[in-house]
């Protein structure tokens, strides 16, 4: 892959990942002035699961590229866009997180606390948020020197424990018998697995290369 | 819908501005319609709410079955004006049209030992995409005890903004309860039940921690998930929505009396 096409390509991942920010911002400023219904009828509620499916889509995607690159291994230049997507996902978690803080409980801090410590599916949203932090931290370059591959790599597994915080606070801030979180958890749910699989699959295959001589001596 | 002669009532909530038609017709729970809350207004079209019956059975003098166009003229049709707080933590104000419960209870007979009524909704595959699409124990039940549904706040309710009702909002006909979260309020009902004990209702099957059989708006009481003590206003801009939650939906001097003795906190 050569790298202008893959500077093309970010460019456009910058813009695929900002664009709904800055639409979504435009119809809240509507909504917060001349055109009430710009967000739909219920504003904050759109604002939430706009900023919520988002991080939750973008933290899944972040975390298909290595099963994909084992998979298919022409496509390995994708790890070079798992950063980026990582800290969008984080960009949108903070805006989700800045909707409850603002528009649902009004900056009052006795709301939040009365919340975190009493509403589980808010215990869970945050504990999803907050384990993205030391992700984003240790996001540079500079840091996978330091931390030395094996940890830094350890540390980031973190991820895979955010997306399913972050799946649970999804099922349970949804009324009881509704399914919409269905989708993101079975495509977690598959690159959870992917990862074991993939291994033994390989592992599998080799022994199996090994094995062949003999049998056809 | 077709246009309904009404006449004013003193039962009407006053001061309130009133929510845009859009929403009302655009933003419901229904889940017989979809989850979503665009559902309702997408699939409700294929309902056919003519002709309809209501079935009254249980405890009444004799079993009866009413037509959708004897109920339309059993009493004059007034406009009522009452607030709807919906337990997910929103409200509209809506210029509901109907009678009293308690002028259709008193045509139904009911025997002296009828302490609760019960309203189904209609359950029909064929014009509900829904019912497959949750898990909610089909029909749509819930229920009210007797003063409640006596009281006079408790509408009756054909129509909404001077006309019969969108199939969304519950055509042909529906109930009213203002100072109760919405989902107490049957929509499309075909059937009313007078039973002795209390009856079992579909979101109180569904989760009972989240949804009490009384399920009166109080600030006081928190859903498991979320406060209770402010709502957002539908239709207004985002900044001017929030606004604090008044006990019984602010209807407390006409129903507060019902609940005189209960703890709100256990029966919620």
């Amino acid at each position: 892959m050569p790298n202008r096409l893959i500077v093309f390509l970010k460019v456009l991942v910058h813009i695929a990942c900002l664009a709904p920010v800055m639409w979504l911002a435009w119809k809240f400023w509507q909504a917060s002035t001349t055109v009430p219904d710009a967000l739909g009828a219920d504003p904050i509620a759109a604002v939430t699961f706009f900023t919520g499916k988002g991080t939750l889509r973008l933290l899944v995607t972040s975390l298909a590229i290595t099963p994909v690159r084992r998979l298919i291994p022409k496509l390995s230049w994708l790890i070079r866009f798992r950063r980026m997507l990582g800290l969008y996902a984080f960009f949108y978690a903070c805006l989700h997180l800045l909707t409850y803080v603002w528009l649902y409980s009004n900056f009052s801090l006795s709301a939040m606390i009365n919340d975190i410590t009493r509403r589980r599916f808010i215990t869970a949203g945050l504990t999803a948020w907050m384990l993205l932090v030391p992700l984003v931290l240790t996001s540079t370059t500079w840091s996978i020197r330091k931390l030395g591959g094996k940890r830094w790599q350890a540390l980031h597994r973190l991820a895979y424990v955010s997306a399913i915080a972050g799946v649970v606070h999804y099922w349970w801030g949804v009324k009881s018998g509704v399914r919409t979180p269905l989708t993101i958890t079975l495509v977690l749910g598959v690159l959870l697995l992917a990862r074991p699989v993939l291994t033994y699959l390989f592992k599998t295959t080799r022994s199996r290369q090994v094995k062949a001589q003999p049998a056809q001596l | 819908g077709t246009k309904l002669d009404t006449v004013k009532s003193p039962l009407s909530t006053t001061g309130e501005d009133l929510t845009p038609y859009q929403y009302i017709t655009n933003y419901n729970n229904f889940y017989e319609f979809g989850v979503e809350k665009g559902d309702p207004a997408k699939n409700a079209g294929r309902m056919q709410t003519r002709p309809w019956t209501v079935t009254v059975e249980g405890l009444v003098k004799k079993p009866k079955t009413f037509d959708i166009d004897t109920l339309l003229k059993l009493r004059p049709q007034e406009e009522r004006v009452y607030r709807l707080r919906c337990v997910e933590a929103w409200s509209m104000v809506i210029p509901w049209v109907g009678y009293s419960l308690s002028e259709f209870i008193k045509e139904c007979e009911p025997l002296g030992n009828a302490k609760f009524v019960q309203f189904l909704t209609l359950a029909d595959r064929k014009q509900m995409p829904g019912l497959s699409q949750s898990s909610i124990n089909w029909p749509y039940s819930e229920g009210l005890r007797m003063d409640e549904a006596m009281n006079p706040l408790t509408l009756l309710c054909f129509g909404l903004y001077g006309e019969t009702l969108p199939n969304q909002d519950g055509a042909p006909v529906r109930i009213v309860v203002p100072w109760k979260y919405g989902f107490k309020s049957a929509k499309s009902i075909v059937k009313v039940r007078f039973v002795e004990k209390q009856p079992h209702t579909a979101w109180n099957d569904q989760a009972s921690n989240e949804y009490g059989f009384y399920s009166n708006v109080n600030p006081n009481v928190d859903h498991p998930r979320w406060s209770q003590k402010y709502e957002r206003r539908i239709g207004e801009p985002v900044f001017k929505q929030r606004r604090a939650t008044l006990m019984f939906n602010g209807y407390g001097d006409q129903v507060a009396s019902l609940y005189n003795g209960m703890d709100l906190r256990k029966y919620y």
